[in-house]
């Protein structure tokens, strides 16, 4: 798709006026980078604090403010180096000491674990709040989270791996990090001796595989909205097709049953997006607006929101809203083309002829 | 001869040169080596990276190949000496590289099958703008042609695929520092590939394809293991996709979305050719060119093809794929032109008259954004 000079909606200039203050205020307070990992003993701390040791090799002034409690042999080396703010004790437990980091002020700081929650009586609740002080202090941190702990994602990790944690860190906040990188390793397990260890073994390799998964379509997810804020900030109207998009269009003979299976399999299995829209008719006839009205209601029923398009010409209206989502699969129905309509070329006609950046699938009805 | 037990291959998977495929191989080389395997590396490209470099001390190096082409010498991989050699496990960098013209096999890929059928085990890198199926997806976003490509059942084969992860920023501050390439070329890989919204866009293709490759080799898992307690495979509808190879040039689009598509639903994939006389004897000699050439195209990406025979192209392919169970058709988009309802030679509005009981998917074409 062009980069298309043309005429900014009002939306599209209030998401780059909001999209410029998100970055003002964003100038003037530390800069978030957190490594995200799907199980402990991927390696989060030996690549946060490697990155620590070339930061300081560079001239940059760092700091360790929490280190997690058993750390890794290949880690000792790399930590004895750095300069550690120990954890303060506080009733029974331990916290980041943040008035000491903050009087420390260095330009970085180095949080490994950012999923505790404070011993009570102390400034915040948890962790993650006590980066955020640091952060407003105009303090760089690098954090390191296991996805395991991620609160929205709570559920999806009981139902794989069965353990339930309550200390979590909102989605927010780790999709308000300057930078996120993943830590990816194979999930690799010692071989068992016994037919019982083995398919103990075997159960936890599914479970981490499914974690990995998880932790990689989570970060591709945020480097999704990441590309959009940046095109956004540089006012570029473009689309790439690093993500799947498929748009379901409802229309009154549409084989919508057999439209939305298939839509939402191969949204699932490429970890796409899935929207459904109808351009509105004017003169539609009553017998056309009840099997309308059936076919939204099914696709209502899987729980996809569906878009109401207005537009002069359904064809038009429908390419236009595609290239504004970034569709890459169109999912129509045939048209029932006769004589001279067919001459002149139906709707489906202009959405092949037209569908530049996306596949047009053409469903039976 | 017993047959020897075919060596495993681990792909460290980056999105762009720097964001250290290499650095971290190197670092599971010498993991490796401290716990007693016996590793060589079989072919490294220091780029002059002084950290990548020293990553690589203590380790054994196979002597290069020196190769002659025309007036200059190149340097390649020695896999005969590999082989002689004998160790546990290679380090191979640049998977997708292709050798110079008159080597043994014309692309690394293909000298690194070799060292795996041997039994060796083989560690490799490679960006994920190299997977052939991703060809038309990465033109489109970065504008930029890749040539050398990995067919994808190269990579489904592998034992491990590791993302290599650094987030854009960082890559374009080591770049500036000149840690990548020296300074000059730093500054042309900043103007054209290495462009900040092209990066990012780079990297979630990475990382999506990354958990296509973790949910791929759990499938496979789950099926070696339905298949071994006897049990139903999971009730799944069971897609087959055919797509129609031409003379058009688009007809490369249009065989490798079939396949990438294929392979993320678990179907089948056949590639036909329809011609009067069931074989390519009625063609011009360039279009029969182009012809074998997709159709060699499609058998390297582990697609069957097949020849068929039939006057009309459209009521032929709509019957084959009839009588094959065959659920979605891809097809090359019809240019405007083309599209006179009476005159067209381009079968896609026929196809879809035809195919009213099928899917048919006319592949978009993915041209790269006008900057």
């Amino acid at each position: 798709m062009a980069a298309e000079i043309r005429r900014k909606t009002p939306e599209e200039y209030l998401r780059e006026c909001e999209a410029e203050e998100r970055a003002a205020a964003a100038a003037c307070k530390g800069h978030l980078k957190i490594f995200l990992g799907y199980a402990s003993g991927v390696g989060k701390s030996f690549r946060m604090l490697d990155e620590a040791r070339r930061r300081r090799e560079r001239g940059q002034d760092v700091v360790v403010g929490a280190m997690q409690p058993q750390v890794p042999a290949e880690v000792e080396p790399l930590l004895r180096n750095l300069e550690v703010i120990p954890l303060k004790a506080a009733g029974e437990g331990t916290a980041i000491d943040v008035d000491a980091l903050i009087r420390r002020h260095p330009s970085v700081c180095i949080i490994d674990g950012l999923a505790y929650n404070n011993p009570p009586g102390l400034r915040n609740p948890t962790r993650w709040q006590d980066v955020q002080d640091l952060l407003e202090a105009g303090i760089q941190v690098i954090a390191s989270i296991n996805i395991q702990y991620v609160a929205e994602l709570r559920e999806q990790v009981e139902a794989i791996a069965g353990k339930h944690v309550d200390q979590t860190v909102p989605l927010s906040f780790i999709q308000s990090a300057d930078e996120i990188e993943i830590v990816d390793a194979p999930a690799e397990e010692p071989m068992g001796r016994s037919p019982d260890e083995q398919v103990q073994i075997q159960k936890r390799q599914e479970q981490l595989s499914k974690l990995r998964e998880l932790a990689l379509v989570v970060t591709a997810d945020i480097v999704d909205h990441q590309l959009s804020d940046y095109l956004e900030r540089h006012g570029l109207k473009q689309h790439f097709g690093a993500h799947e998009r498929i748009l379901v269009c409802v229309t009154p003979r549409a084989n919508i049953q057999e439209m939305m299976e298939i839509a939402q399999v191969v949204a699932q299995r490429f970890h796409g997006e899935l929207i459904v829209a109808y351009v509105k008719q004017a003169n539609i006839s009553p017998a056309d607006q009840s099997a309308l009205d059936v076919r939204l209601a099914i696709a209502n029923a899987s729980g996809v929101h569906v878009e109401i398009l207005e537009g002069a010409d359904p064809a038009d209206t429908l390419l236009q809203f595609a290239r504004s989502r970034g569709i890459t699969q169109l999912f129509v129905g045939h048209s029932q083309r006769t004589g001279l309509a067919r001459l002149k070329g139906s709707p489906l006609d202009k959405l092949i002829w037209e569908g530049h950046g996306m596949d047009v699938c053409v469903f039976p009805q | 001869m017993t047959e020897q037990q075919r060596g495993k291959l681990k792909i460290f998977m980056g999105y762009a040169a720097g964001v250290g495929k290499t650095y971290k191989m190197l670092e599971e080389a010498q993991a490796l080596k401290a716990s007693g395997a016996d590793i060589v590396i079989g072919y490294f490209e220091p780029h002059a990276r002084k950290e990548t470099i020293a990553k690589t001390e203590g380790l054994e190096v196979i002597p290069r190949k020196r190769v002659q082409y025309r007036d200059s010498f190149f340097e390649e991989m020695n896999t005969e000496a590999i082989l002689a050699r004998r160790p546990h496990v290679a380090v191979v960098d640049e998977f997708p590289h292709t050798n110079v013209p008159g080597s043994e096999h014309s692309k690394r890929w293909e000298d690194v099958e070799v060292l795996l059928t041997a039994g060796i085990d083989v560690l490799t890198t490679m960006n994920v703008q190299h997977l052939e199926s991703l060809n038309d997806q990465v033109w489109q976003i970065s504008g930029v042609r890749v040539r050398e490509t990995i067919p994808d059942w190269v990579v489904q084969r592998a034992d491990e695929v590791v993302m290599v992860d650094l987030t854009p920023r960082a890559l374009l501050n080591r770049l500036q520092r000149g840690v990548v390439y020296e300074r000059e070329k730093a500054e042309r890989a900043l103007q054209n590939f290495f462009r900040e919204q092209t990066l990012v866009a780079l990297r979630e293709l990475a990382l999506r394809q990354a958990a296509h490759e973790v949910e791929h080799r759990m499938a496979d898992e789950e099926r070696r293991l339905a298949s071994s307690e006897d049990t139903l495979a999971l009730p799944r509808k069971h897609h087959k996709i055919l797509a129609l190879i031409t003379a058009n040039p688009k007809t490369a689009m249009v065989i490798r979305r079939a396949k990438r598509v294929s392979d993320f639903l678990g179907a089948e994939c056949f590639a036909v050719v329809v011609q009067p006389t069931g074989d390519l004897s009625g063609l011009t000699a360039s279009e029969r060119e182009t012809i074998e050439r997709h159709l060699n195209f499609a058998r390297n990406l582990h697609i069957e093809t097949r020849i068929l025979e039939g006057d009309d192209v459209a009521a032929t392919l709509v019957d084959f794929g009839r009588r094959n169970e065959v659920t979605q058709i891809f097809l090359t988009r019809p240019s405007r032109k083309a599209w006179s309802p009476a005159l067209s030679r381009d079968p896609a509005q026929k196809v879809i008259d035809l195919a009213k009981d099928m899917l048919i998917v006319i592949v978009s074409d993915r041209e790269p954004i006008a900057r």
